[in-house]
């Protein structure tokens, strides 16, 4: 489809409504802040809703959490605060806090007739941006807004950080863009928003209880401790805070690894569902394997051609890989480790996998597939589609994973499939397959926003690390996932900062997990290939390598830090394969397919509910191309190059003769907080 | 002028609520929100405050009469009651809760008996008080409904 230009405008609207606050002229800002409240008692909720319309706020109320709860998923720009109460019959306000910093991650208040010193303490601890006490006077509410904007100036600072890209210019340079997808993306919303918290910046200051947690770097340590961590209680069982007692890092806060997290369950969506595509693509493009990876590439080749050749990608040879690619040989024994870990919590064979057992067999296959996370971009929508047939469970994952809205996720995913290339392989090949027909169709699909979406959802859901300059790239890479759904111009590129950009070097900035990769991965540009495994089908090596550099840097990256590198690089070069050239060869398309399988399956062992990714990942995909947040996607200059070039058929149908069933991973990009707001796929 | 000497009434019932502590600085809150969208707002609240609270106290007598007692229930269903107590600046009856759920954290059930009969005299009395306040309200006219403060 090359309708990408209803994507362009959904990004705008999205950035608009995002931002509905800031659109107002910043004067009359705090006027018409969107609040939502929660209290179950009636009385409370009735004095609270007064006082907020006497502060010119628009309030929703609401007496039970779950009701809020849905309100915020149907309309997940709809608000830009939400107060809570702690004590409530149907869920506990800090459930319901977490939830919705995961999901929508919106600030939230917590209040209470409770002033205990470890109830506020609670609150802190599960990211209440503030706690007041009952009965609130509406002086208190009155700056409640400042959360609003410091959360946004944060998230601003994370895109900045990662994609060093200064706001004024966002233009899409489609080459540059590793960091430029998020940057751009979010420029134009940034640059709004940026006058704006100029201006209150000083007022940013007064909210002691807003407690600002200094960015925490997930390192390769760091992120094998949390993947130990999380396999030690199972995928299923892995909640932040049991697996941050586990890692016992001090200074690590339960949000830090709630992110993170998150991330990492995108990731291993991906993973999952990507792999199937992987192990199509991984195919044809292993042999390419040029090094115009970069840095990734020389190992990378070596190693895919390896994979490609055994058709299977052993532990050992992911690590190399990803040492390879993130040039650190030392972290080849480590990595091969996590990869190990990964695989197996995330790879298909495990039962965890939710993926269902079909899966796992794919996953055999996938050595592939960890190329097919780079080419996330076209393939997605109807990787995803296709995915969805074969490889529900993969779906499911990448459901999983998007809706996670962990975007880190998204890029373990990557690592992940690298690692299990087996398993993945199977299942794309066989999703590809089953979906060769679909793909078409589903083009439109958000399959690849789903990519973007998951990185997107990264980025959105895990502000604090994973902005980083990962998420620039990222959000250009959803751009060319979004591609093939044509609207994905609006493509994560907001909420992924990997997006498009010819990914490598989005990826990188990813954000603190990504700090080791995207440094690679960066020079490497081998990421980028994955979206030129798309563009260029002709050139299929660069491409391949793309992915397949993408997939190790991922792996590399995963290992270390950050699911997030992993999604970076997915999306990167998910991204770049959308923006490259927009000829999304069949390849590519299968390549960013497969990737995001990787992804989801990746996710999937996460998620558990294979089944249910499935079913997901066709609406997710949907519904995530449509959510890649517009704001981000500001720049829906590469998002579009795809549909306008392949459109999304083309895509798909490149896509599907590569892989073979890769199933879209696309669904991964679902995210579930981040709103991938409204792109309209 | 006629109304006068109702507001004026009405002034000094309000003030004495104060004085005598039934009434906190939370009240004035609610009056402050009142306005000409809502001209009866205090009096809307506290309806609405009476009328869920009395379901509370229902679900609090039940829970009194099941032996032994569930010092976490009673304390849970206390803190909601004080809650929607504190946000209508009840001031006594808030202090009743607070005691009864000092009572339940150490375990006294006798005492939770007790603090919870004194709570629901306050409730009452504090509610016959605030209907006849209303009512003066309404006849001493509208617009100054629960607005009569002494500046």
């Amino acid at each position: 489809m090359n309708s990408s230009s209803g994507k362009g405008s959904m990004s705008a609207a999205s950035s608009s409504a995002a931002w509905k606050a800031g659109d107002v002229v910043p004067d009359q800002f705090p006027a018409g802040l969107r609040v939502l409240v929660v209290d179950d008692d009636p009385t409370c909720l009735m004095i609270l809703e007064k006082m907020l319309r006497t502060c010119l706020y628009e309030v929703t109320k609401c007496n039970r959490a779950e009701t809020a709860l849905s309100l915020l998923r149907e309309n997940k720009n709809g608000f830009d605060i939400v107060i809570s109460d702690v004590h409530m019959p149907d869920m506990d306000g800090f459930k319901l806090l977490e939830h919705i910093g995961l999901e929508m991650d919106l600030p939230v208040i917590m209040m209470s007739a409770d002033d205990g010193k470890h109830v506020v303490m609670k609150g802190v601890t599960h990211g209440a941006c503030d706690y007041l006490i009952k009965p609130v006077r509406i002086e208190a509410l009155k700056n409640i807004w400042q959360h609003v904007v410091r959360k946004r100036k944060n998230e601003w600072k994370d895109f900045e950080q990662s994609g060093s890209v200064e706001e004024g210019d966002r233009q899409p340079k489609q080459s540059e863009e590793a960091d430029y997808s998020s940057s751009a993306n979010e420029g134009n919303w940034k640059s709004s928003k940026k006058r704006k918290d100029d201006d209150d910046e000083a007022e940013e200051r007064d909210d002691t209880s807003t407690l600002k947690k200094p960015r925490v770097v997930w390192s390769v340590e760091l992120h094998q401790q949390f993947v130990a961590a999380v396999n030690q209680l199972g995928i299923d069982k892995a909640v932040p805070k049991k697996i941050l007692e586990l890692m016992n890092v001090p200074g690590l806060t339960r949000e830090n690894v709630a992110s993170h997290l998150q991330k990492y369950r995108l990731y291993l969506r991906r993973l999952s569902g990507v792999s199937q595509h992987q192990s199509n693509l991984n195919n044809s493009f292993m042999s390419p394997q040029e090094a115009t990876f970069g840095p990734l590439s020389p190992l990378n080749g070596l190693d895919l051609q390896t994979l490609a050749a055994t058709g299977q990608l052993p532990a050992q040879s992911l690590a190399t890989f990803q040492a390879a690619g993130l040039g650190r040989s030392t972290a080849k024994s480590g990595i091969a480790m996590p990869l190990v870990d990964q695989r197996n919590i995330f790879s298909f064979e495990n039962p965890k996998l939710r993926f269902g057992e079909g899966q796992q067999q794919h996953m055999n296959n996938n050595k592939q597939l960890n190329l097919l996370h780079g080419i996330p971009t076209t393939m997605e929508p109807k990787q995803l589609a296709s995915l969805h047939h074969s490889a529900q469970s993969i779906g499911n994952i990448n459901m999983q994973v998007t809706s996670h809205g962990v975007q880190g996720s998204q890029n373990n995913s990557l690592l992940i499939q690298m690692a299990q290339p087996q398993p993945r392989g199977q299942i794309l090949n066989d999703s590809t397959g089953s979906h060769a027909p679909r793909l078409p169709s589903t083009l439109g699909q958000p399959i690849l926003s789903n990519g973007i979406a998951a990185n997107v959802s990264t980025r959105n859901g895990i502000p604090e690390n994973i902005r980083g300059p990962g998420y620039n790239p990222v959000s250009q890479t959803s751009s060319l996932l979004n591609f093939p759904m044509n609207h994905t111009s609006e493509l994560p590129g907001n909420s992924f900062p990997l997006g498009t950009t010819p990914g490598i070097s989005s990826l990188t900035s990813k954000g603190a997990f990504q700090e080791d990769i995207n440094s690679d991965v960066k020079g490497s540009g081998g990421f980028m290939p994955s979206y030129d495994i798309f563009n260029d089908l002709n050139q299929h090596k660069p491409q391949n390598w793309e992915l397949q550099n993408v997939g190790m840097t991922f792996d590399a990256s995963q290992h270390s830090n950050s699911l997030q590198g992993n999604l970076d690089l997915a999306q990167s070069i998910l991204v770049q394969q959308g923006f490259s050239s927009g000829q999304m060869n069949g390849q590519n398309r299968s390549a960013a397919v497969v990737s995001k399988a990787m992804f989801s399956a990746g996710d999937c062992t996460e998620q558990g509910n294979a089944q249910n990714v499935n079913h997901h990942l066709n609406n997710l995909l949907v519904d995530n191309t449509i959510r890649i947040k517009s704001e981000r996607v500001a720049d829906a200059g590469p998002a579009n190059l795809f549909p306008d070039h392949f459109g999304q058929e083309d895509l798909m149908s490149a896509l599907l003769k590569q892989q073979d069933g890769i199933a879209p991973a696309e669904n991964e990009f679902d995210f579930d907080g981040y709103s991938m707001d409204n792109i309209p796929v | 002028m006629e109304r006068n000497p109702m507001r004026r009434q009405l002034a000094i019932m309000r003030q004495s609520l104060f004085d005598q502590g039934y009434l906190d600085e939370q009240f004035i809150q609610l009056e402050e929100l009142q306005d000409d969208a809502n001209p009866n707002f205090v009096e809307e609240v506290v309806t609405l405050y009476y009328r869920d609270s009395a379901r509370i106290i229902l679900n609090l007598e039940q829970a009194l009469e099941r032996k032994p007692f569930d010092f976490n229930k009673l304390d849970g269903l206390m803190h909601q009651f004080k809650g929607s107590s504190s946000s209508i600046g009840a001031k006594k009856v808030k202090a009743e809760c607070t005691l009864f759920r000092e009572y339940c954290k150490s375990g006294n059930g006798e005492g939770c008996t007790r603090a919870f009969q004194q709570l629901k005299r306050e409730y009452a009395t504090l509610k016959r008080k605030l209907e006849a306040y209303f009512q003066l309200a309404r006849q001493a006219g509208p617009a100054e409904t629960a607005c009569c403060r002494k500046e």
